[in-house]
Formats: C-alpha cells, sequence, structure tokens
C-alpha cells in the first residue's frame, strides 16, 4: 500500500507505537496515509481501537515475517 | 468535535510496577483523545515527589516518615520480588532493554500531553507533604470532591 509517511516502532511495546502514531498523525494533513511499522502483535488490536476511538480510517494491515504494518488514514484534524 | 471524553485515575499505589501500568494506561487515553487527570493519593504520592532535596514537613513523626518513606520516581520499587532492590534493578534493565520508557520518561510524556496530575490534599496533609514536595508541573492539591467531580465525568476510571 502507498503510504505519505512512515513510523518505524520496531523494538517499541505499548503503549509507544500508539503514543508515536498519535503524535505523527498530528502533523500529517486530512487524507494523508500512515504506516506503521511494529514487532509488538499488540498493534493488530491496539490501531483498530485507536482508530475508532480518535475517527481516523483503518485502513488495514501487513505482516511480513516478524514484522507487522499497519495503515492509517488520517480523517479530521 | 464534541467535548473530550474523560479518564480519571486514581493512583493509591507507590510500587513502581503500578505505576508504569497507570502511566501506560494515562498516555494511551491520551492519545486516544481523552482527557486525562491522575489523582495520586497516599503512598502513590511517591511517584510524583521530586528526587532531590529533603521533604520539608513539621513535626518529629512526619519528619521520621518522610525520611524512611522518601519517595521519588528514581526510589520507586516492585510490589513482588523487591529482593533488597535486586528485582527492582532487574526489572529496570529489562524494561530499558525493551524500550520501555522509565517512569521519568512516562511523568515527562505525560505533561506533554497535558494529563493533569493532582496531588490528593487530604494525602498531604496527613502524611506532612507540603507543595514543594512534588516535581515540577504537578498541579495544586485537590480533594475528593474534586476527584469524584471528574470522575462523575469520565467514561472509564481506574484505581491503582
Amino acid at each position: 500500500m502507498d503510504a505519505d509517511q512512515t513510523l518505524d516502532c520496531v523494538g517499541l511495546y505499548c503503549p509507544m507505537p500508539i503514543v508515536k502514531t498519535s503524535q505523527q498523525i498530528k502533523k500529517m494533513k486530512v487524507g494523508d496515509i500512515l504506516e506503521v511499522i511494529a514487532d509488538d502483535k499488540g498493534i493488530k488490536q491496539d490501531m483498530p481501537a485507536w482508530c475508532e476511538a480518535t475517527g481516523n480510517e483503518y485502513l488495514g494491515m501487513e505482516e511480513q515475517g516478524g514484522e507487522i504494518k499497519v495503515y492509517v488514514k488520517k480523517i479530521k484534524e | 468535535m464534541s467535548e473530550k471524553e474523560k479518564f480519571t485515575i486514581v493512583v493509591f499505589s507507590g510500587d513502581l510496577d503500578k505505576a508504569m501500568a497507570a502511566f501506560i494506561m494515562a498516555t494511551t487515553a491520551a492519545s486516544m483523545g481523552m482527557e486525562v487527570t491522575m489523582f495520586f493519593t497516599f503512598w502513590g504520592l511517591n511517584i510524583i515527589k521530586r528526587n532531590e532535596g529533603n521533604i520539608k514537613s513539621k513535626g518529629l513523626m512526619r519528619k521520621m516518615l518522610n525520611i524512611l518513606n522518601r519517595g521519588g520516581s528514581s526510589r520507586l520499587k516492585l510490589s513482588k520480588f523487591n529482593m533488597l532492590g535486586l528485582g527492582t534493578w532487574m526489572m529496570k534493565k529489562l524494561m530499558k532493554d525493551t524500550n520501555t520508557p522509565s517512569i521519568d520518561e512516562f511523568i515527562a510524556m505525560s505533561q506533554e500531553m497535558g494529563i493533569k496530575m493532582v496531588p490528593c490534599s487530604t494525602s498531604c496533609s496527613v502524611l506532612g507533604l507540603p507543595d514543594d514536595s512534588f516535581r515540577s508541573g504537578i498541579m495544586s492539591q485537590a480533594g475528593a470532591a474534586y476527584f469524584l467531580g471528574q470522575a462523575r465525568a469520565s467514561k472509564v476510571t481506574l484505581f491503582i
């Protein structure tokens, strides 16, 4: 999936991927897509929950080896 | 956007592991767009005491208490397997190895995120803790009514 920005969270555990996602998305424009790369399995459940709470769109996940890539579209400021 | 959802935590425990749990929930909630208040009471006040200098309490018993129970983020211990500090040292090492923020880093992060950290006024009076016992950025003391005011309006509350 084509993303506008990538956030590398490999080696970080809960809550850091979510905290960093929240900080990163604030700097982005509405409509932009953020790719988050992580190896903490929790992100598979956490990112959809974060998107639902914040009103951003969860676009999906790709898993390769131990790396998980999740995609989030910024919906509002 | 509508008013922010609120999350209020009572932090009663001053143990390192429980403080971690409280800050993980607080920073995650703030990242989810919630307005977070952490209400520190009793042993929990040790988490937000400043690390340096003496605590200036009045009266012999309170002075003794604050020497024995000095507190400060750097002095917190595990609730289990402290083993005279060895267990706590090992846990801090494991946390560092897994890039988990320290309590100091969590406090700094919480302050940047606008999380309100409030010391309980009754505990402060009983334990002999003047305002300058705490690190900078801690809000002024408040009582149970303040907590309940926040808790009533909160979607989520926790007691740790």
